[in-house]
């Protein structure tokens, strides 16, 4: 008998103002299958599948859902033919209960019956090894739990091909394997699953197809069996990555920031940070690991002067900084990159120069009489774009029209200009393709090479080890460990991160 | 098949930012025919006469500037403050205490020489307007209240202290018991074009744009304040002072609707009285936002509803009811707005298998 596959999509098109998202891409899933969605960042893969999941339209091309073609108009329709997707940022109501998130939305009789419902969602709890309580209220969960609860709402709604985008951004290494554990029991029952991923690991750990993106473009889809993390890399990006063989110091110079006993609250004004000590040295890079919302943030905020210290100190070579406002900071040589980058780190929709020149626009050099010289600031603009190779068309274009690497670039460039004593990066390569984080890491390098001292909070462990000397692990607020990286490996800080002792 | 649908434009072109707004016009003008022929009136008469009220003769286009003053000055107004997201909608309120201030200084202070007088007039109406506007400037930077419900509600306040005033402790013996606090003296009047209405106030209408255009887009102050109404994290983060430039923005803002107070007690009315403005503060609003902010365009925006104002007098003089002048004018504005997205956006037509 010949397999139907439970979606195929044909010669899709998407455009979008300026780009190509999606060129002519075929792609097929069969009924018990992990298909595996990978591509750079960028490279089409989340735009093909909110294709597939009615919330954009392709531009030409046809869907057909079990050999059926259908028009995939929304979300609804995308569901009704048994397409769902769980999206990075979950769509759940924080002040209801699971089981509420479960049936909302959901088409039934107009009388809900409660207790079906919970019933219901208890049986596929069960079914697919899900454990989560229907009674309790999303806001307690963690992200873990709620990713499970949305898996829950398309397997109540019938789901039989469920997509998921980058699922495993949020979680613990615990949580990915029960996720993992999940995903093969639905595969198992028949159930197809896609995996929007850029990570390499987990393809050959779960998928049984792979299909790569590149530029909006197939280049290439098979079997797992067929394939290798090698020629995955190569499709992915069409170049040999050389990672430089990193060297980890342990040799560093003064100590320049020095947190003690540092408290800090989060934005419900329950603590997040507790007791921190740390010392930053010149000319190293540290870095903060832990599972995403175990103080991190709070930390880095506090540091740069964007959040209240609620007890303890900061001192900056010397100095007690801790309720200085940050424009005072910022003088006295600490930098920081926050998280987000448009939106705080930059302005939207103004020009590359007023984003340029936005902690320069002060000094008297920038200033002609009562008026901004824009000819110096110009030049200014001109060298950073030149010095930190940022691709732009026109310095006085919007700074929205910059991609997600030259926006970093732009911001780091513009921070790094001023020479800080003390730069605090959060999350500096979130987002950013293989190119561009080369490029981000290599700025890192040689300013640590000029005697910075460099905290970088990161996500991913692999970064960890290919650009940190010492590694600072946060669980639940504290700071379990500081180590030197060449003297440990991902395990021990793995086991850090989650608490264990 | 065939689908219709708005796609966002990358950039907009010389040519649409002309084309659009006649286009728009002309719809206006197409969708009144269409009613006007229905309702049994001449159509092309009424039209007729609505352009020789607003452009047709030296004397018309006087009073379509007339118009277009206060209406420029209110946009200018509240532009300063969209600029930073700050929804001032109380230039209203700002422009009855900036006539108020200026009225009572002539009260007190009428024996002194015109120019100083005036000069003095011009300052106590901004100074009025820029209180009224650091009210819920000050509210919205210290306790975060929202701007828009306050800045609203102070517009009543104002308006009624005027009633007060003009029905009460400052109305006129000689007015024959009608609600107008008393006639100002010469030396209050602003300077005229001799032989029309048109007054000294145009000129601060341009100097005001022409100095906020310079101010937003070449000074340090202009610069942060356009960074935080595109980001206020962003300009947290740069280190500006978000608090003092909520009250600067307001006061500016409320003190340009100040201002406007004072040009039309003594460029128009000649005293204080209930009916100041034909709704300048909320019309100014339209107009800052068809503008895109831009105190040039806002020159240009509030010639035309000047325009749309005073042709409209010209048709009531024709026997046609205020009720379809009204429609005429919101059928203009309407499209206008409407015209507003297609510059934003381009329909295509794409096809779906």
């Amino acid at each position: 008998m010949k397999r139907v596959p439970v979606v195929e999509m044909i010669g899709i098109n998407k455009w979008f103002p300026g780009v190509k998202a999606n060129k002519n891409i075929n792609f097929r899933v069969y009924p018990g299958e992990i298909h595996a969605l990978l591509g750079e960042n960028g490279a089409g893969k989340s735009t093909l599948m909110s294709i597939l999941a009615g919330l954009y339209r392709p531009d030409s091309g046809t869907v057909k859902v079990k050999g059926q073609p259908l028009r995939l108009r929304s979300p609804r329709l995308a569901l009704q033919a048994g397409i769902g997707m769980i999206h990075q940022h979950f769509r759940l109501v924080n002040n209801m209960t699971v089981a509420e998130n479960v049936m909302l939305g959901a088409r039934g009789a107009f009388r809900i019956r409660s207790d079906k419902i919970e019933q219901k969602v208890r049986d596929l709890s069960e079914q697919f090894g899900l454990a989560v309580d229907p009674h309790a209220r999303v806001s307690h969960l963690s992200l873990g739990e709620q990713q499970r609860v949305e898996i829950l709402k398309m397997l109540y709604r019938g789901c039989d091909t469920l997509i998921l985008d980058e699922p495993t951004t949020v979680l613990t290494p615990q949580e990915v394997k029960d996720l993992f554990k999940t995903l093969r029991l639905m595969a198992d029952q028949g159930k197809a699953v896609v995996l929007i991923t850029h990570k390499l690991s987990e393809v050959m750990e779960i998928a049984d197809y792979v299909t790569v993106l590149r530029r909006g473009e197939v280049v290439g889809s098979d079997h797992i069996h067929n394939l290798d993390e090698q020629t995955l890399t190569h499709m992915m990006v069409a170049r040999e990555v050389i990672y430089a063989e990193f060297n980890h110091s342990n040799q560093f110079g003064p100590p320049v920031l020095t947190v003690s006993d540092l408290s800090v609250s989060n934005d419900q004004g329950r603590e997040a940070v507790r007791k921190a000590n740390l010392e930053l040295h010149a000319g190293e890079i540290l870095a903060i690991a832990g599972v995403a919302g175990n103080g991190q943030r709070e930390l880095v905020e506090a540091l740069a002067g964007l959040r209240p210290v609620s007890a303890g100190s900061i001192r900056l070579q010397g100095k007690e900084i801790s309720h200085l406002p940050i424009r005072e900071r910022s003088e006295m040589g600490l930098t920081f990159i926050p998280e987000d980058r448009m939106g705080m780190g930059l302005v939207p929709n103004i020009s590359v120069v007023e984003n340029a020149m936005l902690r320069v626009y002060r000094y008297p050099e920038n200033r002609r009489g009562l008026l901004l010289d824009y000819r110096t600031l110009e030049a200014y603009t001109y060298s950073l774009v030149d010095r930190y190779q940022i691709a732009v068309a026109d310095i006085y274009h919007p700074v929205n029209y910059l991609s997600g690497g030259n926006l970093q670039k732009l911001l780091l460039g513009r921070e790094l200009d001023l020479d800080p004593t003390v730069l605090v990066a959060a999350y500096p390569v979130r987002g950013l393709d293989v190119a561009a984080t080369q490029a981000v890491y290599d700025l890192l390098l040689e300013q640590r090479q000029k005697g910075t001292a460099i905290m970088l909070v990161l996500e991913d462990l692999d970064d960890v080890f290919r650009i940190a000397d010492r590694v600072a692990v946060m669980y639940n607020g504290e700071i379990k460990a500081v180590l030197n990286v060449s003297e440990t490996d991902i395990d021990s800080i793995g086991a850090l991160m989650l608490g264990v002792q | 098949m065939k689908r219709l649908r708005l796609v966002r434009r990358n950039n907009e072109s010389w040519l649409v930012k002309v084309a659009v707004p006649i286009l728009s016009i002309l719809l206006a003008i197409l969708v009144g025919w269409i009613f006007l022929v229905l309702s049994g009136y001449d159509a092309a008469e009424t039209y007729r006469r609505m352009i020789q009220g607003a452009f047709g003769s030296p004397y018309a286009i006087s009073e379509t500037i007339v118009k277009a003053i206060p209406l420029a000055l209110t946009g200018l107004a509240v532009s300063v403050a969209f600029r930073m997201k700050l929804w001032n909608i109380g230039a209203e309120g700002q422009l009855y205490m900036g006539a108020f201030a200026a009225a009572g200084v002539v009260m007190f202070l009428g024996d002194w020489p015109s120019w100083l007088l005036l000069s003095v007039m011009l300052a106590a109406g901004f100074a009025a307007g820029a209180i009224w506007g650091l009210i819920p400037g000050a509210l919205r930077a210290f306790w975060n209240v929202n701007e828009t419900i306050t800045t609203l509600l102070l517009n009543y306040v104002a308006i009624f202290w005027v009633s007060y005033l003009v029905f009460g402790p400052w109305k006129d013996p000689n007015a024959m018991g009608f609600p107008l606090a008393p006639r100002f003296p010469q030396a209050a009047y602003l300077p005229v074009i001799p032989g029309s209405r048109v007054h000294i106030g145009i000129l601060v209408a341009v100097a005001v744009a022409v100095l906020l255009y310079i101010v937003m887009k070449y000074t340090r102050w202009g610069y942060e304040v356009r960074v935080t109404g595109e980001s206020p994290e962003a300009a947290r983060y740069a280190g500006m002072n978000v608090v003092r430039n909520i009250l600067l923005v307001m006061l500016v803002s409320g003190g340009i609707a100040g201002m406007t107070g004072m040009i039309e007690v003594s460029g128009i009315t000649h005293r204080l009285q209930q009916d100041i403005s034909a709704s300048y503060g909320y019309t100014g609003i339209i107009i800052a936002w068809l503008a895109r902010l831009n105190p040039f365009t806002v020159l240009l925006v509030a010639f035309l509803f000047g325009a749309l104002l005073v042709g409209g007098f010209g048709v009531q003089t024709y026997g046609i009811p205020y009720a379809i002048v009204l429609m005429l004018q919101g059928a203009v504005l309407f499209f206008l707005l409407a015209g507003d997205i297609m510059l934003k956006y381009r329909l295509t037509i794409t096809r779906e298998d």
